[in-house]
């Protein structure tokens, strides 16, 4: 049953995403300003903020692992973790070939640009926590607190930041400018986009979440079978 | 039998007992200070001291040698107590978690903030800077910007005690979130060598960064050191 629940929740993702690569790149016009590059906005933003609720979420899911101590929370958290670097990657990645494009660079020393990177840092610091520690109850104990700290460093890193002059763009969406700076169409186009990143990463948190569990069972039955011999 | 003592109390007589062990055995004090002296000489080359910029950078090339000597003294800070299983004592000792690590973090402050001091000198000769144009700004920065090096350093010198590899770990671990206290140090000291004005934002951020992850600290320091 899980299996096909899994199929089913690739499939439309695959076909969400395909439909709208359709739109982003044969519907809609060029923006008046940017041209033709600007369309790697419809997954720049959106890969951020999918990353952004990865991050989130593992500090939640790392949280409850500290109040329960349940096994389920702390595979969860280190699955979604896991998740949520390939889409800050799309993110960094997308960024910079605008950035080559409109800035004439790869990288400049953007508060937004850094705080996006040290983000991305922290959190493969936290997967490089989980390889060094071998004691399951240890790794998930330690890891967890490093997840708390480094969601309240993520928040400190991007506030901090904001106070810095900035020259990437400033918000774009309407719930953020009050409308008027972006055409609507456009906004529905990020909009759907994002949706198409959150299935996929809801799958690939299914997928890596199952792994994890598997693991932890190997784990113990290898830990049982050694006990024996 | 006495009754299990006060927190405050029970955190300086770690923070004693860890200065005094500290003291006499020289572990990490001399090692932090050659170093500072070491990164500085060695800056010297790779950064023109004469330069006509250098008032511009000098002061953050300061913040990274301290940063530096930072991480060797925080890495000792729980390591030294595996010999003899002496965390496994303090453990079981009637000092409560949260006492036990800000015991820990303020005798690590007291000695960073020794190495610093005592390496400030020879910063300032070297490369020609005089902090004297608003020193109490610089010490206050220096103090809140250490503490901070210090609260999240403890922290995960705690959390990576058990591991092989935790020479290397810390570090990679602390440095990306010590980033927001740094820049601010940063900039700030880069005013006080300058003379022009420093915005408030950055001591906000200082003290802001201290009261937040000293109490994310001592509040998880309990899931940390106990089972």
């Amino acid at each position: 049953m899980r299996e096909k629940l899994l199929y089913g929740l690739g499939l439309a993702a695959m076909l969400y995403l395909v439909r709208n690569l359709y739109v982003i790149f044969l519907v809609l016009p060029d923006e008046l300003a940017q041209g033709a590059i600007y369309r790697v906005f419809y997954f720049h933003l959106p890969g951020y903020f999918t990353a952004a609720i990865c991050y989130l979420l593992a500090g939640i899911f790392s949280a409850m692992y500290l109040i329960t101590r349940k096994w389920k929370w702390d595979s969860l958290a280190a699955a979604i973790t896991e998740v949520g670097l390939p889409f800050a990657a799309m993110n960094l990645i997308t960024g910079m070939i605008w950035g080559r494009i409109i800035w004439g660079i790869w990288w400049t020393w953007d508060p937004r640009l850094t705080s996006a990177l040290i983000s991305a840092l922290i959190y493969a610091g936290y997967l490089m926590l989980r390889q060094a520690i071998p004691d399951p109850t240890e790794r998930a104990k330690n890891s967890a607190v490093m997840a708390i700290f480094a969601f309240t460093s993520v928040i400190f890193t991007y506030k901090s930041n904001e106070w810095f002059r900035t020259q990437h763009p400033g918000p774009v969406l309407s719930i953020r400018t009050g409308g008027g700076t972006i055409d609507p169409q456009m906004e529905w186009m990020l909009a759907h986009n994002l949706l198409a990143l959150l299935l996929l990463a809801g799958l690939l948190l299914a997928i890596r979440w199952r792994q994890e569990e598997r693991q932890r069972e190997i784990e113990s039955l290898r830990r049982e079978a050694l006990s024996f011999s | 039998m006495s009754a299990a003592p006060s927190l405050l109390s029970a955190a300086w007589q770690i923070a004693r007992k860890d200065l005094r062990q500290e003291l006499r055995g020289k572990e990490s004090l001399n090692a932090a200070l050659s170093l500072t002296v070491v990164l500085l000489i060695l800056f010297s080359f790779a950064f023109d001291p004469a330069a006509e910029d250098s008032k511009q950078w000098s002061g953050g090339l300061l913040w990274l040698v301290y940063s530096f000597a930072g991480a060797l003294i925080v890495n000792r800070s729980f390591a030294r107590e595996l010999m003899n299983d002496c965390l496994e004592a303090l453990r079981a000792s009637p000092v409560p978690s949260s006492a036990l690590f800000l015991g820990k973090a303020v005798a690590c402050f007291l000695i960073l903030m020794g190495v610093e001091l005592t390496a400030l000198p020879a910063f300032c000769v070297f490369y020609g800077v005089s902090l004297l144009g608003a020193p109490a700004t610089f010490i206050a920065t220096l103090a809140l910007t250490t503490w901070a090096v210090t609260v999240l350093g403890t922290m995960f010198s705690a959390l990576t005690v058990n591991l092989h590899m935790r020479e290397l770990m810390l570090p990679v671990l602390v440095y990306p979130m010590l980033i927001p206290p740094l820049v601010a140090a940063i900039e700030i000291t880069r005013g006080v060598i300058t003379g022009e004005p420093v915005p408030e934002i950055w001591f906000r951020l200082l003290i802001g960064f201290d009261i937040i992850f000293t109490a994310l600290a001592v509040a998880l320091a309990e899931v940390v050191l106990t089972d």
